[in-house]
């Protein structure tokens, strides 16, 4: 999985121990994860070790999978996409107000959403490149304008009864027990992590973010590949709030701006494994899901639902403290 | 006046006596002396490498002097190795060739901020203190509003108030001015205005060294001057008893006839053709360069010989400017980007390794491949395996040590990365081939590898233009070295012409219309 040419002799003298600890450091979190779970199982076996706890887990943080996937795009070409939660909350509310208000066949609210995410990214993008302002300060403006008209169209309230056959495609059919949203986070993380590790345009990501003027001497065209990194990280908002519209079959104008933190948090932490000193698709889904096996630990014990900020807003800063460790060390090497 | 006559009666202001200093083998000054006299402006003057910075960072207590040094001041000895801060206690004060300026801040602001990074004080009086600033403005001759934003003034105005802010931290009781290379971005109009403000300076009670590559310059401000040459002491002089051949000899030496064998792969087809550059410092350059040949770029700082490779390659966009290559493909270089150039077979190392030429974090092999996936492998299946074989190659036939191409690269010691970075490059056998100072803290070892490959390049027929202010690595390697002088072409050396004396020489006396014999 990892994409580094030459594998795994980076360990100095490639000295068994030198490469075990190197194994330990890439399936660090799975390991921390399984005793996670064990931790739970050992407490509450019932409730905890059930099927049915485990496939709601795996379906409905499928959303937050396709918004960290999102997010690391831009995180490796060196931008942050702060309004993607915005596009995700903006997207459901669409489709709730299409489909439900006005009666719009569902593929054509698919369609405007799409369209509303890439008009986003080249927002973005736009005023990023083309006046060279930071991107943390443009996602951030625009996260919130989008909010504005979320809250806007809905009226500030909830909208429910989105036509059935989303929500059979998203959530109400199973796959081997678990919910087919669960299986679109599985085909994008391969996807992302093919375009990542194995062609050229993800080579180009990592260059642009690592070494924005050595990519440009190098001939990579440096604002092309920020602007559609931009892009992309909004259709991905776009997808993970169709299928969040899908998981409940309804949207609400607030809950979905709760992804953004999680989303950040998981897109760090994920950095730390598989591939580490590196966001990479696989340790981000990995992340996801053993932030929310945490979380679903702490709440079967009885602990109520403060606990959800503690654990995220505790992970994320964990995070990017173990990814600079990481790094820094690379650096040092 | 009058206390600077007193001073001087009672001896020099500084003394320096048998200064040597060494990093590692090397030695940059060999027992330099320096006297610098109460009221006087002194010049120093030398070329790269001949000791000067070594000589003022020393006197700042940035390096410490080997055993044996002495360094008077004022008839009393100065504690070495210097503890941090003394330069300042002891009146001593610097001026660089980056200023230290805030640009974001005020003039006022800027003025104050010694005063600020060390001062307790809980309540800064604004309005005294820009009331104190404008008489000191006005004591200076100088029109600065110090409310302004230092980003909004000249670039002589921020110079002059780096001065101003020097002279208003020292004791006023005379202290010791150092200006070390402060004109060379200057226009010649604005380098009169400096003059003038050091002259005031010295009217104040100051005393000035003025560190210059400039002789011009340097006959024009100073009372007398000091000339290093490989660290040593080439000599020390009034400066209006001394003609400008008798200085230039001083600082490059003797010539010695050094005839040795250079390899030469020139052809007569032209390979590139550069016709009306403009843009940063350069002024109006045009060129050619044929193929197989290796053409030098010289040149004082600020005279732009540095620019012209990441003008022509799209790096940098100039003001006006083509380039014509073989095969009848013209890039607009006020429009061309880097892709476009080597697309057309041209390809950069830039000076700035660290920022511009490799990317530290990533592995060599990672950074060997960032110009070649289509060559390598394909865009849309990058095979990892071939990247890393390629790799390999590279390291092999570019000697990059270890060879362990998945190591960060930033692991790896400046020469190996220097040659990393050519292998890079060269894979893609460029026609024409742009350098910028390509063995700036390179090891002598990997220099000479690095040297053996762009001949091998040039006897393939590729171009190659070489930027350094290294005049013997120019001597060793080209087939014409062009001189530049205020943006333009000054001079062209050929053959058996081209010794780094020579070099230096032309470098040296381009200013003026007088030719000097070489």
């Amino acid at each position: 999985m990892t994409d580094r040419a030459g594998g795994s002799a980076r360990a100095s003298g490639g000295a068994a121990h030198g490469r075990l600890a190197q194994e330990l450091e890439r399936f660090g979190l799975v390991i921390v994860w399984l005793a996670t779970i064990a931790f739970f199982g050992a407490l509450r076996p019932d409730s905890f070790l059930s099927w049915s706890t485990f496939s709601t887990i795996f379906g409905s943080q499928a959303v937050l999978v396709v918004a960290t996937l999102g997010l690391i795009i831009p995180l490796t070409s060196g931008d942050f996409d702060l309004s993607i939660a915005s596009v995700l909350t903006l997207s459901s509310m669409m489709i709730a107000v299409m489909n439900v208000n006005l009666g719009i066949d569902l593929w054509i609210c698919i369609v405007a959403v799409l369209a509303m995410a890439l008009a986003t990214g080249l927002v973005n993008g736009f005023f990023t490149l083309y006046f060279r302002i930071h991107s943390l300060i443009v996602t951030l403006g625009i996260g919130t304008f989008l909010h504005g008209i979320t809250l806007w169209i809905s009226d500030s309230m909830t909208i429910s009864g989105i036509a059935g056959g989303l929500v059979a495609a998203v959530i109400g059919t199973r796959l081997f027990g678990i919910p087919l949203a669960f299986y679109y986070a599985l085909a994008l993380c391969a996807a992302t992590w093919y375009v990542f590790a194995r062609t050229a345009a993800g080579r180009r990501l990592l260059f642009v973010g690592r070494g924005r003027e050595v990519a440009r001497l190098s001939g990579v065209p440096v604002d092309g590949v920020r602007r559609g990194a931009l892009v992309a990280s909004s259709l991905f908002g776009a997808v993970a709030g169709i299928m969040y519209a899908g998981t409940t079959g309804a949207a609400d104008p607030s809950s979905g701006m709760t992804f953004l933190l999680p989303a950040f948090a998981a897109a760090f932490l994920g950095a730390t494994c598989i591939d580490p000193g590196r966001f990479n698709p696989w340790g981000s889904m990995l992340a996801v899901y053993f932030l929310i096996t945490g979380i679903t630990g702490l709440s079967v014990l009885g602990i109520s639902t403060f606990v959800q900020d503690l654990f995220y807003g505790g992970a994320l800063v964990v995070a990017v403290t173990l990814s600079q460790i990481v790094r820094g060390r690379e650096e040092r090497l | 006046m009058t206390a600077a006559a007193a001073a001087a009666a009672a001896g020099p202001l500084l003394q320096v006596e048998n200064l040597s200093k060494h990093f590692g083998g090397a030695r940059a000054l060999d027992r330099a002396e320096l006297s610098v006299r109460a009221g006087e402006v002194h010049g120093l003057l030398g070329h790269n490498g001949s000791g000067k910075s070594t000589l003022i960072k020393v006197l700042a207590g940035f390096h410490d002097p080997d055993p044996g040094a002495r360094i008077l001041l004022r008839g009393r000895e100065v504690p070495l190795p210097m503890p941090a801060g003394t330069a300042r206690e002891l009146g001593i004060s610097f001026v660089h060739q980056h200023l230290g300026l805030i640009p974001t801040l005020t003039v006022l602001e800027n003025l104050l901020l010694g005063d600020l990074a060390t001062d307790r004080r809980w309540r800064i009086r604004w309005q005294a203190e820009a009331a104190a600033a404008r008489e000191l403005f006005e004591r200076f001759g100088l029109a600065l509003d110090p409310r302004a934003t230092v980003a909004d003034i000249s670039p002589v105005e921020r110079a002059l108030l780096a001065i101003v802010r020097a002279f208003r931290d020292m004791k006023p009781d005379g202290g010791l001015l150092i200006l070390d290379e402060p004109t060379p971005f200057l226009p010649r109009r604005d380098v009169q205005r400096l003059f003038a403000l050091v002259r005031r300076v010295v009217e104040g009670g100051a005393s000035v060294i003025f560190v210059s590559h400039d002789i011009d310059e340097v006959r024009e401000i100073t009372d007398r001057a000091t000339v290093l040459r490989d660290g040593r002491v080439a000599g020390s002089f009034t400066t209006r008893e001394v003609g400008k051949d008798r200085i230039v000899e001083m600082i490059v030496g003797h010539p010695v006839a050094r005839q040795q064998q250079r390899p030469s792969f020139r052809t007569d087809r032209r390979a590139a053709r550069v016709q009306g550059l403009r843009g940063a410092a350069v002024q109006d350059v045009s060129f050619e360069v044929a193929e197989g040949e290796i053409l030098g770029l010289a040149g004082l700082i600020g005279s732009g010989y540095d620019q012209v490779p990441s003008l022509m390659y799209g790096a940098v966009r100039p003001e006006a400017g083509s380039l014509a290559l073989a095969g009848g493909r013209t890039l607009d270089l006020t429009r061309a980007t880097p892709a476009q150039a080597i697309a057309a077979g041209c390809v950069l190392v830039p000076a700035d390794r660290q920022n511009k030429a490799v990317i530290g974090t990533l592995s060599v092999a990672e950074n060997l491949g960032m110009p070649a996936y289509r060559r390598v492998t394909s865009p849309w299946a990058v095979s990892a395996a071939r990247l890393s074989a390629n790799a390999a190659r590279l390291a092999e036939a570019f000697d990059v040590r270890p060879r362990a191409t998945d190591l960060p690269i930033a692991s790896l010691s400046g020469g190996n990365q220097q040659k990393a970075v050519v292998a890079k490059w060269l894979q893609l056998q460029p026609r024409l081939i742009l350098l910028d100072e390509p063995t700036q803290g390179v090891d002598v070892g990997a220099r000479e590898q690095i040297f053996a490959h762009l001949r091998e390049a040039a006897g393939r027929g590729a171009a190659v233009v070489v930027a350094s202010s290294d005049f013997e690595q120019l001597e060793s390697l080209c087939d014409r070295v062009l001189v530049f002088a205020h943006g333009r072409i000054a001079s062209e050396l050929e053959g058996g012409r081209i010794t780094k004396h020579s070099i230096a020489e032309h470098c040296f006396g381009a200013d003026t219309d007088k030719e000097i014999p070489s």
